[in-house]
């Protein structure tokens, strides 16, 4: 940019000839450098195509009505993937129930009563730090202290683990969309006077309620298909089990061990979950941006 | 944001004036116990919160307390692991996490920069948002879905035509040569860090654009009214103006991918050695923990040195994210 704030009195401006080969050199600069990001941007979005048309070329050939209706069996003899269904739609179910009100309470917390307090600022920076730690510590964690005391893996603690992950993603949008209210909504409550835990759960939590249901969903969307904080603490079970005491079985363990297996079949059915899991989550994540639509 | 106004119950009026206002705000009289209830219940999650993470630290180094004394500091130096000689050293396994994680972020810096300056300069108005939201659904993706195919995807195509054609040309001249030498798996350090390259992809592209939207545009105006490309106004207006926050996105996403799990078990070759050549299989603490945690029975020393290399693969990303949000503050407070 030196050559164009370069002042009148000297440099190569004044030469007609040097300065149109400087603008077509600049010119040529820019030229490349945006040719570079546009190949970049379709890199990214050739990236997305060509894992989901993966999925589908392979899943959708493996997908029919038996993966929903009948558990997992041996390899060579059919079956399912009814049983890591269900364990996932249950150990997602508890970690929401158990995570989303934790992360609303610690949300309005941070944008409510501690917004510039060193408490607040050290809790939203460990919510922070939790929201982006590896998944599989987690795992680890609930393994030290629920799978090792309680003496055996179990749906309890996989449903645990995930609501560890569950919490910092509902504080973070909690927060974010509590702080979007003017105050002027919150003066006015009050000046009704009405009590700040009723101006919160009664104004506040309703005006912010797409929001907070945007990260809720969010955080569903991540927990299904997390696989590494599993490994220690459900396990995943091949028969079928209800029982939260004991192991249970979840969609991306199966996967995990599907995929790695040497039987056609099996590999088979690791995609026809992959394809159902990933279009689930995208799913849900469009849903959940399309609630934010025009907030933001 | 907002100055905080102090409304709390203290300086709320008590008395009701009239009965104008809606009578299921004002039930129940002053609201004091309520207050203080509500209130302490939001601080005890908080402080929950920080439990959590300090009960985390402490569980993963009291499990890893008994191959720490046993090795010392031979731990995380050692680059041997032998299960059945119950030796155990993290020097691989660290060395190929950090390799991994640079080697990634050497991949996907450049192309989400390229991405980050399409959606905020060149794109028109209406593609933004939706090749925005396009580029997050890449981050939506669950990681054994990567893992999954890069498996089948990926590796194959590395040992059919990427590995031997690099092999061949690029393997034969001196001294780089060796970086890309040995058969061709298909596996390995370099299928790995591409990856986790497109698993942080979405990441750092998505926090570049936004910090390059805090860029006042009075700022890109007075550059453009001076004739300035928009190369030109990027390199000399938005990034001097952005600079702290794009590291601040970069090590953000290169703490996502430190602790990568999934899809670097799949893909990396999992074998304890430190290969000069890229094509060469390695592991990572996080994919060393995933494996071999199946054969490690509950109070086993290896047991003990899984958990310690958790309690150090902690250790490193608490660093990368704390260092993260420390040089991101500015823009996160806008």
């Amino acid at each position: 940019m030196s050559a164009t704030i370069a002042s009148p009195s000297s440099g190569p401006a004044r030469d007609p000839r040097v300065s149109a080969a400087l603008g077509a050199r600049r010119r040529r600069a820019a030229l490349i450098v945006k040719v570079a990001c546009y190949a970049a941007t379709a890199l990214g979005l050739l990236l997305l195509l060509l894992i989901l048309g993966t999925l589908f070329w392979n899943g959708a050939s493996a997908i029919s009505i038996n993966v929903f209706t009948d558990v997992t069996r041996p390899p060579g003899s059919g079956g399912g993937l009814l049983n890591p269904i269900v364990g996932s739609l249950i150990q997602t179910f508890i970690a929401t129930l158990v995570g989303t009100p934790i992360g609303l309470l610690v949300g309005t917390y941070l944008a409510e009563y501690a917004k510039n307090s060193a408490l607040g600022h050290a809790v939203r920076f460990v919510s922070d730090i939790l929201l982006s730690a590896p998944s599989i510590l987690i795992g680890l964690f609930v393994y030290q202290s629920m799978v090792v005391p309680m003496g055996g893996f179990s749906g309890w603690a996989g449903s645990a683990a995930l609501a560890i992950i569950v919490i910092p993603v509902v504080v973070r949008t909690t927060e974010d969309m509590l702080r979007l209210l003017p105050d002027t909504l919150r003066e006015a409550v009050i000046g009704l006077g009405a009590p700040k835990w009723k101006m919160v759960t009664l104004v506040c939590w309703r005006a912010a309620a797409s929001g907070i249901l945007t990260g809720v969903l969010l955080a569903i969307a991540r927990v299904a298909g997390e696989t590494a904080p599993l490994l220690f603490t459900s396990l995943g079970n091949l028969n079928w089990s209800l029982s939260l005491s004991a192991p249970m079985s979840s969609l991306p363990i199966t996967i995990y061990s599907y995929a790695g297996s040497p039987y056609p079949d099996w590999i088979g059915l690791a995609w026809a979950g992959a394809l159902i899991i990933t279009l689930g989550v995208l799913m849900l994540n469009i849903v959940a941006r399309s609630l934010l639509r025009g907030r933001k | 944001m907002q100055q905080a106004v102090p409304i709390s119950a203290d300086n709320a009026p008590r008395q009701e004036p009239g009965g104008a206002s809606p009578a299921i705000l004002r039930r129940g009289g002053s609201g004091a116990l309520g207050d203080a209830i509500f209130a302490g219940a939001c601080k005890a999650a908080g402080i929950l919160v920080l439990l959590l993470l300090g009960a985390i630290i402490v569980q993963l180094f009291i499990g890893g307390l008994d191959a720490f004394r046993t090795f010392g500091l031979s731990f995380v130096t050692s680059t041997e692991w032998d299960p059945v000689k119950e030796v155990f050293g993290a020097g691989v396994s660290i060395y190929g996490t950090v390799i991994t994680a640079i080697l990634a972020l050497l991949f996907a810096v450049p192309v989400a920069f390229g991405i980050a300056f399409y959606l905020t300069e060149l794109a028109p108005a209406w593609l933004r948002r939706p090749v925005g939201i396009a580029i997050e659904l890449l981050a939506a993706i669950p990681s054994i879905i990567y893992g999954m195919w890069g498996f089948f995807i990926i590796v194959p195509l590395m040992s059919r035509y990427i590995q031997p054609a690099v092999i061949d040309t690029i393997g034969t001249l001196p001294l780089v040569g060796d970086l890309f030498a040995g058969p061709p798996f298909g596996t390995g350090i370099l299928t790995a860090s591409i990856i986790l390259a497109i698993m942080v992809l979405p990441f750092i592209a998505a926090t570049m654009r936004d910090v390059f939207e805090t860029v006042p545009a009075v700022f890109k105006e007075s550059a453009y009214g001076l004739g300035a490309t928009q190369w030109e106004v990027v390199r000399n207006v938005v990034l001097p103006y952005t600079r702290v926050s794009v590291v601040g996105g970069i090590m953000l996403g290169l703490g996502r991918a430190l602790g990568e799990t999934m899809a670097v078990t799949f893909v990396i070759g999992n074998a304890n050695r430190i290969s000069a050549s890229l094509f060469g299989p390695g592991n990572t603490i996080a994919s060393v923990i995933a494996l071999e945690f199946g054969e490690a029975t509950m109070g086993s020393l290896k047991l003990s040195a899984l958990l310690g290399l958790g309690f150090i693969l902690f250790v490193i990303s608490f660093i990368v994210l704390a260092a993260s949000r420390w040089l991101l503050r500015s823009s996160l407070k806008a």
